[in-house]
């Protein structure tokens, strides 16, 4: 069995009628509850549960600075290439869109690790886009080699890979990957992405699945909020992670709750999630699954993120450039996304210390 | 005489072992080492960085503190084994605390893995602390695998839940030869004081301290609280043996 058979059983299922039908005595229960089940955590995704936030945050951070600590790990992408297959209606780096695209040479690789290790980080995410041709596994792998004489923790969030991929980018040296499901509703999902081999729904489903197999460290998951309903997508990032923890119980199953941003393509959301509605899902799936890990990006503005660090959040990326290249040589591509936080690593390790967090530079050492 | 614990033939006179992984700045644990009186500390390997600068929580440990490394994030004995020696080249000592997690969800250690790393590090002239669940067989195996203590949970770590583990550690402690050392789950003073009036030989806190509204405060009552359960369990045997000789014994008419 799979995540995808698992979520198949919540076909038909009426969420509208479950979500309208909660009362708050049911959030109230969730609430006393040590362990969630899943009805539960849709609960606390409901539009009831919202008039509970704050007990839920209370407990939320109670649980988090309990298992976590008062630290915050910090990390930072790289982008290693910009070209994409792909024709998903949201993305900036979308194949229809002319904008330059480039890859980076493995000296150029060098030359941002040297400039993002200056900064004391120790974690690295490396992204692509999806184009097998241009960024195979085996570039991929020759970057991780160069990075790792610089990081000790070096993360993945590239196309969907097979598990013997998979177990040649860790082999390289890669412990972590990061896979956007984007929709988990398979009929919004094929709207979305309408050309290119991102199509493949359950390929990309089971991605995690098969990095679990092959012994990755770290699994991070997420929807991409603002293409569909925000509680179902909540809900269903939820319960993959829940499913990934069991299914690898020694991995650390992580999820990030992105909102969409404005990009060169210029597809507005579907849906707004509100700075309410980000808080809540946060803090139900704290409840719900008090050790997981919560990434945040810089996506959000500075001011919510350091409201939203003491809420459930264990991971933020800091010092964030989204060009590829962007770092060392300067280059003014066009970025993925627009960030809304552009504070270096200092600056963000001022702001965790003044709300007395500690910032974690070094959070697992390469073995 | 001093009651000393000792451990690797290193004599402590505190037994309140401290964490370091859950403070809101590495700059406090010079006081909470100071207001604790601890002299063991663990760090986490995979949070040391010795290129880090002031972020290098190494540079904030005391030098009247020892050092015990713990092997945090490793899934197997073969990782535990090689974050030990990780330690060991970095300067970190002989000390090292096994943590050997295979599962993230509720972090219970793997007591099986853990047996097996003990038995390649002890062989390699490490000071070996194993953290464990509570099992009387796995403790007699991690000793005669050459543990220094064996560190058994007083309740899942992170939970604050006290001294949920008490039958089975009060056997370890009766059973054992080696220390026992109570680590992790235990919440508050009192739950630390109950675990060395049972005779364990330390506990370790982490969270308690570290969540603390007033950190350097609970440390200082961690510190109170288990002296008090110690000398509570050393004047203990004696009480209860003076009692027994002074009160007639019920069955006395069987032998007259
Ligand atoms: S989201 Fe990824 S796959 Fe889709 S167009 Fe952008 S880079 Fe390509």
């Amino acid at each position: 069995m799979t995540i995808f058979d698992e979520l198949r059983r919540y076909d038909g299922f009426d969420f509208p009628g479950f979500l309208a039908g909660v009362t708050d005595a049911h959030v109230a229960r969730a609430l006393q509850k040590e362990r969630l089940t899943p009805q539960d955590y849709l609960a606390l995704l409901s539009p009831a549960a919202a008039r509970h936030l704050e007990p839920m945050a209370q407990k939320a951070r109670d649980l988090t600075i309990r298992h976590f600590g008062r630290a915050m790990v910090l990390f930072t992408p790289l982008y290693l290439a910009n070209h994409c297959t792909n024709q998903c209606v949201y993305c900036g780096f979308n194949t229809k869109n002319r904008i330059e695209r480039r890859k980076l040479t493995l000296e150029e690789v060098e030359a941002e690790a040297l400039a993002i290790a200056a900064t004391g980080l120790k974690h690295i995410l490396i992204l692509t886009g999806e184009d097998r041709k241009q960024t195979p596994p085996a570039y991929m792998a020759d970057c991780i080699r160069v990075l790792k004489r610089y990081f000790t923790s070096i993360a993945i969030e590239v196309y969907p890979l097979t598990q013997e991929e998979y177990a040649l980018l860790i082999e390289a040296g890669a412990d972590g990957m990061t896979m956007f499901q984007e929709v988990y509703d398979e009929t919004v999902y094929a709207e979305l992405h309408p050309k290119g081999p991102k199509r493949d729904y359950r390929f990309r489903l089971e991605a995690p699945d098969r990095a679990g197999r092959a012994g990755m460290r770290q699994l991070n998951i997420g929807a991409l909020l603002g293409l569909n309903s925000w509680r179902t997508e909540a809900f269903f990032t939820g319960l993959h992670a829940d499913w990934l923890q069991r299914a690898y119980p020694d991995a650390e199953v992580a999820v990030s709750p992105p909102r969409m941003r404005p990009h060169a393509g210029g597809f507005p959301p579907r849906e707004i999630v509100s700075d309410a509605e980000l808080v809540q899902y946060i803090l139900a799936f704290r409840l719900f699954m008090p050790r997981g890990g919560v990434t945040l990006s810089t996506r959000e503005r500075p001011g919510l993120r350091d409201n939203l660090l003491g809420l459930g959040v264990t991971r933020m990326s800091a010092g964030v450039c989204t060009q590829v290249g962007g770092r060392a040589s300067g280059q003014h591509a066009t970025g993925q996304f627009e960030i809304s936080d552009p504070r270096s690593v200092d600056e963000m390790a001022q702001a965790l210390y003044q709300r007395g967090y500690q910032p974690v530079y070094k959070d697992w050492q390469y073995l | 005489m001093a009651d000393q614990l000792v451990i690797g033939g290193v004599a402590l006179e505190s037994r309140l072992f401290l964490g370091s992984g859950k403070y809101s700045s590495n700059a406090i644990i010079p006081a909470i080492v100071e207001a604790s009186g601890a002299q063991v500390i663990t760090v986490a390997v995979r949070r040391v960085d010795p290129g880090a600068g002031s972020e290098n929580i190494l540079s904030h440990i005391p030098r009247s503190c020892r050092l015990m490394p713990n092997t945090s994030g490793a899934r197997n004995a073969q990782e535990a084994v090689r974050i030990a020696r990780l330690a060991r080249a970095a300067g970190c000592g002989d000390w090292i605390k096994i943590e050997v997690i295979s599962d993230n969800r509720h972090l219970l250690p793997d007591n099986q893995e853990t047996i097996e790393a003990t038995r390649i590090l002890a062989a390699e002239g490490f000071i070996v602390l194993p953290y464990m669940s509570p099992d009387l067989m796995a403790a007699k195996r991690m000793a005669e695998a050459g543990a220094a203590a064996v560190m058994p949970l007083g309740a899942p770590i992170g939970t604050n839940r006290g001294f949920r583990t008490r039958e089975l550690v009060a056997i370890m402690i009766d059973e054992l030869d080696v220390p026992v050392i109570v680590d992790a789950g235990i919440g508050k003073p009192s739950e630390a004081c109950e675990c060395m009036e049972l005779g364990a030989a330390a506990v370790l806190a982490n969270t308690a301290i570290a969540t603390a509204a007033d950190p350097v405060g609970m440390a200082r009552a961690f510190a109170q609280a288990v002296a008090a359960g110690r000398a509570a369990w050393l004047a203990g045997p004696g009480a209860v043996s003076e009692q027994a000789r002074a009160s007639s014994p019920l069955t006395g008419f069987l032998h007259e």
